[in-house]
């Protein structure tokens, strides 16, 4: 298994250039692989150390998650530092849920700084979701907002002030979607608005029912958006029907089809963990095929040492990135 | 017991909601009366009470019908009549990828979401229909409590931050 080609041979591309080798990897046409980094619950560097080197080898860009579900860990700007310190590519989540517009473009200089070159815009979960549900939600600016903020700030070099920034920050921005909740025949409007707002790439929340992605697809076609866009489908192993049914009950946005969760019910305790593998590698052969589709984002929490395994089955492996 | 949700609709507040065509019309009218209204209420009330005049009925017609937040930056005829800032999130681009499947708010499982009934509505709005996909700028949060009727005529704020408007006017 060709491990570490993606970290290694790209890291010192990456001190060269300066530039996001997500962004390189996705322009040049070639299939797509990033993970979610399991954000740890610690003061120790060490730790995020070990989590990304779970997914480093096979991975194009490592996204960090910003207080994901609402509760709080390691924050986003420090494990995408100490990752772009280890050689990895970190992909900054920024959510609007904790910090007003004043915080958010402060930790987007310093993440840039820091060496980070890819940043996710998202709305974020709400503060009820989470271990602390008393906290404040901030939501000064909406994912949209924050979004043509980064931009502004890489494009015209100022704050949203207008006061000049002197060295400004190098970004490829992101967004996310998610075409499995309502409205389900209007969400590919947001998609758009989300392209016109800046979004390079998008990253899908956790897509277990492809018909209705195809539908999604299709619609997001049709509106010519496939050719603007680099998308990423959201993928992941399931470790069981209760892992399903609290996923979906308890995690904001995630929809799991009855089907899933029954195959998964059906299956042999023993092989229950085998069974989420194989069903995240079939989606991922599935969405692949969808034209539009320029790679998968794999969110295997908890099990992130499953990563490796599914690239492999989905036939994803890459033996060295292109020169 | 009454939930939060439906304690915050008031009667028949609904049924003319789910009406975006009349109250469109609702809204061009009244915008043009209070171009009309304003210059004279300048004239004859005493320093001050114009201000009160238009907080107080905007309160009052727009709090009844849109449970109005009062963000001093009035974007409902973009947003489908529905106002945005009763999303909990306070978000003014669309939805949030947390919407349950029954189409309710993520965080207030009982209400439907803003955003949802605001795509529905404007797709049927005539004239400001499709302005939705027009991309808002953030909230200028010091207007909160002012009246965004007032600010309109006055021109306040009307360029927003200097950061965002460069690449308006672009
Ligand atoms: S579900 Fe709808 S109303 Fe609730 S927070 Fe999300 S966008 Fe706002």
């Amino acid at each position: 298994m060709a491990n570490s080609d993606r970290t290694t041979a790209a890291s010192d591309w990456e001190s060269r250039s300066g530039e996001s080798r997500l962004r390189r990897v996705l322009e040049a046409g070639q299939f797509a692989v990033t993970a979610e980094l399991e954000a740890p619950d610690s003061a120790d560097p060490e730790d995020v150390f070990a989590n990304a080197a779970k997914l480093g080898g096979v991975c194009d860009g490592i996204n960090a998650t910003d207080g994901s579900g609402a509760n709080c860990h390691m924050s986003s700007v420090a494990c995408c530092a100490l990752m772009a310190q280890a050689g990895y590519e970190p992909v900054l989540q920024v959510s609007c849920r904790d910090r007003n517009r004043i915080a958010i473009q402060g930790d987007l200089l310093g993440a840039a700084a820091l060496g980070v070159r890819n940043v996710l815009c998202l709305t974020g979960d709400d503060v009820s979701a989470g271990d602390q549900p008393e906290a404040r939600r901030v939501f000064d600016f909406d994912a949209l907002q924050l979004l043509r903020t980064a931009g502004i700030m890489r494009d015209q070099g100022v704050l949203l002030s207008g006061r000049k920034l002197t060295t400004p920050p190098a970004y490829f921005l992101g967004a996310a979607a998610n075409p499995f909740v309502p409205p389900q025949d209007l969400r590919h409007l947001r998609l758009a608005k989300k392209i016109e707002a800046g979004a390079q790439f998008i990253q899908t929340q956790y897509c277990f029912d492809v018909p209705v992605f195809e539908a999604f697809m299709r619609r997001a076609r049709d509106m010519g958006l496939h050719g603007k866009v680099h998308l990423l489908v959201g993928v992941g192993p399931l470790r069981s029907e209760r892992a399903a049914e609290f996923m979906r009950s308890r995690v904001p946005g995630v929809h799991i089809p009855d089907a899933v969760v029954e195959r998964l019910a059906k299956t042999p305790r023993k092989s229950k963990r085998e069974e989420g593998i194989r069903i995240c590698v079939e989606i991922i052969e599935q969405v692949k095929q969808i034209e539009g589709v320029h790679g998968v984002h794999i969110m295997a929490y908890r099990q992130e040492e499953t990563v490796p395994e599914i690239v492999e089955r989905a036939g994803l492996m890459r033996e060295k990135p292109k020169e | 017991m009454t939930s939060f949700a439906e304690s915050k609709r008031m009667p028949g507040s609904e049924w003319l909601k789910d009406r975006p065509r009349l109250l469109e019309a609702v809204y061009r009218g009244s915008e043009a009366g209070l171009r009309l209204l304003y210059p004279v209420l300048r004239r004859v009330l005493p320093a001050g009470w114009t201000e009160r005049v238009f907080v107080w009925s905007e309160e009052v017609s727009k709090g009844y019908l849109f449970n109005c937040q009062m963000c001093g930056q009035c974007i409902l005829h973009s947003t489908g009549m529905t106002c945005p800032m009763n999303c909990p999130k306070n978000l003014r681009n669309g939805p949030c990828g947390g919407v349950r499947q029954n189409g309710n708010c993520e965080v207030i499982p009982d209400m439907p979401c803003v955003w949802v009934q605001a795509w529905r509505r404007d797709a049927q709005m005539e004239r400001y229909g499709g302005e939705i996909q027009l991309l808002q700028r953030p909230v200028n949060r010091s207007l909160q409590n002012s009246s965004a009727w007032l600010n309109l005529l006055e021109g306040v704020d009307a360029q927003g931050p200097p950061g965002w408007s460069a690449i308006e006017l672009e």
